[in-house]
């Protein structure tokens, strides 16, 4: 769960101490008329409404000392990447404010969407604070640089502003109407059928796992629910979320929530081996899953997992088949010859049924079962369903830094989703030398012309947030067409009812 | 752009005359309601006028009617035992006739079941429970007469309600119909009929895959229409119901309404099977200390097992006494009596650790002795099956509850057998409704079993009514009836002296009793 940072608390407003404090603190604009001069070189272009949001801070950068030591790695007790200074600047420079505020808000122009929706903040310290909200991207950026939390999640919209929920007389009117619907694949959840890590810990064997499910999951949202904006997002270590922003999936209810999420959920982490029946004929749903799943069960799983090798492993094979004759024949064989690979030992169970080892009533046609459903135990996505169940769950926001292996939470590019490495993926530490690197091979270069440049152009993050503005830029087209449709079917309503 | 709503929110013929003086003399206005449908969704109050005993014994008859409809729940009855059981009593009360039948009465019955529902309707929301209640049994009631309409009537009925789905074309069918049969899981001698429908209308069907999903619409099997209908019903009236309760606080000013309405939604709190004075035959004779033993042939199986194991122990520990007491004390048995019931049966225990440890609980139970208000209750009330059935189960020489539930099957049937019911298909069946947990209908087979003669002469001769023969589901209501069956004629003949009649009825019992 440490991975996907989610809050259940619960959407009454909390009257805790340390939170009052929080929302007592000099507002950002209190902090840039509070006369730092640096702050205010930093945003002295909030006003220009362009595309320009990261303009350059060179001039205005703080001195390359308070830079983290390129050489040193981080040392695995203290990581380097939660320190406030390293995070100020990867807000200030790197963080694609506009776009996820455009994400978020669904519209160029601020609008409630944004302005109501809940932030919470990690600050270094541990602390927690909920029900941040902000009017504006800049706002919210400036609070980022000023707070540098360690991560921050992102919640729903409220019916009113967060900050504003205690001035309510009726605590009922203050409730979640609006969030993307989303969904939290860890791997922790695939402990046990993953013979290579356990616990935090992945390698690119495992990883193949989440590309599974992220196909699959993927391909039913899409061919099932007809969901189109979809974003897949790295958690920053051993999972991944998705956020779907297609109208109808944000304004879904609990319950809608819940079905959808159910219907996605065939297999659970925590219990092994134990399966909701799956029911024949298969639901095309089902099917399909298989289908996508089929060549990774042999590469992936039997291949490179393994998951059968050893003896006491292989029980959990047989006792997942359900005839007698069949797992004692088998279990001769394997004793007999032991160190057969699980590849070997799949294909075994089709040798000794067809030898003859069945019981009576056992049908082959009940044996492909069998195999289908072991083959779904070891390949369907394990979701983490609960997080996709409840309209004010928060979920980590993209692009923030994870803070135990300080990678950028990057969003995932499906169409080469094979070529997705988690290793790759860029640390904030590595992102800052990156920026220094490429300003000491352009030395050459104007003032003018670097300006041009912005910071993260400079380093291994430009193709993800390139990626990410792209799949804002078609959420805002698709929201833009349907909000004109609306408007001139409200129009229509409208001179209707003008007679009354 | 101003919010105007599209339609005025009360219908132009329905608005209030401001007039007041004009409008106490005046003609209603409104034109009378039209039932084509036999069903009703219940969207339109009425606006009729109706005289207040109208008002009234409507609502008290289509409150009869949930009133059982629950109660067939709480005994887990199927859906098939439920439609039996509820049959003659909607006909009774409730009777809403087809179109088919061209009765005269089909539009006063139909407007009696709109003006009852809403009159409960009005009734129930005063509270959360109570309106979470009223939804679930108005549900079940319409589920229960969607059964039993007419097909051809239920069809017209689903395609008059105005719900957005669109059958599935001839092609579509088609191109999927292998991945829509999957989907839906049809049976080999169901219609190949699907419709296409928001999968966000149907989430239950999604949650449980039972639909075929094509981006973002849902196909759903015909057989799920009525289903749908149902739960449609049900969304609205809940939303109905929340809406009546903001208007309820109006009504105070009405000092003839509200008494109505209080007491309709008072009778609605209790339903499960409580003790009736009734049960006692405390009208017809008068039970005595020495009568029990006679008298516990009548005894339901948890009784006759608490009195078994008192004679054979002459002891039973504390719950075992409390239930057996109390029990004694609903079937009329006097505190004095009681008090030497025990006395006798407990004959190993001396007189004073008698009066230490044993009198005061029996005082107690009938409310002799301990605080105000368990004596101004008159102690305890007498355990129903319910309290029996949910109860914690009785650990390691504890002899109280329900021995259908308690006992382990084996065991069970010998203690059947042992105090005679030997028949081997209700032993059968005894074992199957056991398994299934229907303890109370395990207990009523044997009740009809023991009475098979009985009950066929009263059913036969038309003495008694369907309702007096109904489940049973209190200890004392067993021993009632199964006392009254087994002296039939000599109740109404006033033939039943104080031991005398025992003597009659049992051989057995009016020897024990000289000794």
């Amino acid at each position: 769960m440490e991975d996907s940072d989610m809050t259940d608390a619960p959407a009454a407003p909390l009257g805790n101490e340390e939170e009052e404090q929080v929302t007592d603190l000099p507002t950002p604009q209190d902090a840039t008329a509070g006369a730092s001069t640096k702050l205010e070189d930093m945003f002295g272009d909030d006003s220009d409404d362009d595309d320009d949001e990261f303009s350059s801070s060179a001039p205005a950068r703080p001195a390359a000392s308070s830079q983290p030591d390129p050489q040193s790695a981080p040392a695995p007790s203290k990581p380097r990447y939660a320190e406030p200074d390293t995070l100020r600047q990867f807000y200030s420079r790197l963080f694609p404010f506009r776009p996820l505020f455009q994400w978020l808000n669904h519209s160029p122009t601020p609008q409630p969407d944004f302005q109501n929706r809940e932030f919470a903040f990690v600050l270094p310290g541990g602390a927690y604070i909920r029900y941040q909200s902000f009017a504006s991207a800049d706002l919210f950026r400036k609070q980022c640089i000023q707070m540098t939390p360690e991560r921050f999640e992102i919640g729903p919209q409220y019916s009113i502003n967060p900050r504003d929920r205690k001035t309510l007389r009726k605590a009922s009117a203050f409730r979640p109407v609006m969030k993307e619907l989303v969904f939290d694949i860890d791997m922790t959840d695939y402990d046990p059928i993953r013979t290579c890590c356990s616990g935090a810990a992945i390698c690119p064997k495992c990883w193949q796992f989440i590309t599974m499910a992220i196909k699959v999951v993927d391909a039913a949202l899409r061919e099932d629910f007809g969901f189109q904006h979809i974003l897949w997002v790295y958690s920053g270590r051993r999972g991944a979320h998705a956020w779907i922003s297609d109208k109808r999936a944000r304004e879904m209810d609990d319950t809608k929530r819940r079905a959808l999420a159910n219907y996605l959920v065939l297999v659970s982490g925590n219990e092994q081996g134990k399966k909701t029946g799956i029911k024949r004929p298969l639901h095309p749903h089902i099917d399909r899953s298989l289908k996508i799943l089929n060549p990774y069960f042999q590469t992936d799983v039997l291949a490179d997992q393994d998951p059968w090798h050893s003896a006491e492993r292989a029980e959990k094979l047989l006792a997942l088949l359900p005839d007698k004759t069949l797992t004692t024949a088998l279990q001769k064989k394997w004793d007999s010859s032991p160190n057969r690979s699980s590849n070997q030992k799949w294909s075994d169970i089709d040798t000794v049924a067809e030898a003859g080892n069945l019981s009576a009533t056992f049908t082959a046609k009940q044996l492909v079962e069998a195999k289908q459903d072991i083959r779904l135990e070891y390949t369907y996505p394990r979701l983490d369903a609960e997080v996709s169940k409840k309209l004010n769950h928060l979920l980590k926001s993209p692009f923030v830094v994870h803070p135990g292996t300080g990678r950028v939470c990057v969003p995932i590019d499906t169409r080469s989703l094979e070529d997705f490495d988690p290793f790759s993926v860029p640390t904030v530490t590595q992102l800052l030398q990156e920026i220094d690197a490429w300003d000491a091979e352009h030395v050459g270069m104007t003032e003018e012309d670097r300006a041009k440049v912005q910071d993260w152009q400079r380093t291994s993050l430009k193709p993800y947030v390139e990626y990410f503005r792209g799949y804002v830029a078609g959420l805002l087209k698709a929201e833009s067409a349907a909000g004109k449709r609306g408007r001139e079917e409200e129009g229509v309503a409208g001179s209707e009812s003008m007679e009354f | 752009m101003l919010a105007v709503t599209s339609a005025p929110r009360i219908a132009s013929n329905k608005r209030t005359v401001v007039d007041a003086r004009r409008q106490q003399f005046a003609k209603t206005r409104h034109a009378p309601e039209e039932y084509p449908h036999r069903l009703n969704f219940y969207l339109v109050p009425p606006a009729g006028d109706i005289a207040l005993e109208q008002f009234e014994e409507w609502a008290i008859a289509r409150l009869k009617v949930l009133g059982e409809l629950e109660s067939c729940q709480f005994r887990n009855k199927t859906p098939a035992e439920t439609d039996e059981h509820m049959k003659p009593v909607l006909d009774k009360y409730m009777r809403l006739s087809s179109n088919a039948s061209r009765s005269g009465e089909v539009q006063d019955e139909r407007k009696r079941d709109h003006y009852s529902h809403w009159t409960l309707r009005l009734a129930f929301s005063s509270t959360p429970d109570l309106r979470q209640r009223f939804a679930r049994l108005e549900t079940q009631l319409l589920k229960l007469r969607m059964a039993s309409d007419d097909a051809r009537e239920r069809r017209a009925f689903i395609d008059s309600l105005s719900m957005s789905w669109e059958t599935l074309s001839e092609e579509e069918k088609i191109t999927w119909l292998d991945q829509l049969k999957a989907a839906t899981n049809l049976k080999r001698d169901e219609e190949e009929s699907w419709f296409k429908v928001a999968w966000e209308k149907v989430p239950e069907l999604v949650e449980r895959r039972q639909c075929l999903l094509k981006r973002g619409v849902a196909y759903v099997h015909v057989r799920e229409q009525q289903t749908m209908v149902i739960n449609e019903f049900s969304r609205q009236l809940e939303t109905g119901l929340e809406l009546a309760a903001r208007n309820l606080p109006r009504m105070d000013e009405d000092n003839r309404l509200s008494p109505i309405l209080h007491h309709l939604s008072q009778s609605f709190v209790a339903p499960d099977a409580g003790y009736s004075e009734s049960s006692s035959i405390g009208d017809i004779t008068t039970p005595t200390a020495a009568a029990i033993d006679g008298l516990s042939q009548h005894f339901p199986l948890c009784m006759q097992n608490l009195h078994r194991e008192l004679r054979k122990n002459s002891h039973l520990k504390h719950f075992g006494r409390l239930q057996y007491t109390l029990f004694l004390k609903g079937i009329g048995l006097s505190l004095q009596e009681c008090i030497l019931f025990w006395r006798k049966s407990f004959k190993l225990i001396a007189d004073d650790k008698f009066k230490s440890d044993y009198l005061y609980n029996i005082r107690h139970a009938y409310g002799d002795v301990g605080g105000d208000s368990n004596r101004r209750g008159r102690g305890y009330t007498p355990y129903s099956c319910q309290k029996l059935l949910t109860e914690p189960a009785p650990s390691a020489g504890q002899t109280h509850g329900c021995p259908y539930r308690t006992y382990n099957p084996d065991n069970l049937l010998s203690l059947l057998q042992s105090v005679g019911v030997s028949d081997r298909t209700l032993l059968q069946g005894v074992k199957e409704d056991v398994g299934k947990q229907r303890y109370h209908i395990a207990c009523n087979r044997v009740f009809d079993y023991a009475h098979k003669a009985q009950i066929k002469k009263v059913k036969d001769e038309g003495l008694w009514s369907a309702s007096e023969l109904d489940l049973v589901l209190h200890p004392n209501a067993y021993f009632k009836r199964s006392f009254l069956l087994k002296n039939l004629g000599k109740v109404k003949a006033g033939d039943l002296g104080v031991d005398g009649a025992f003597g009659v009825s049992s051989g057995g019992a009016g020897e024990k009793m000289e000794e």
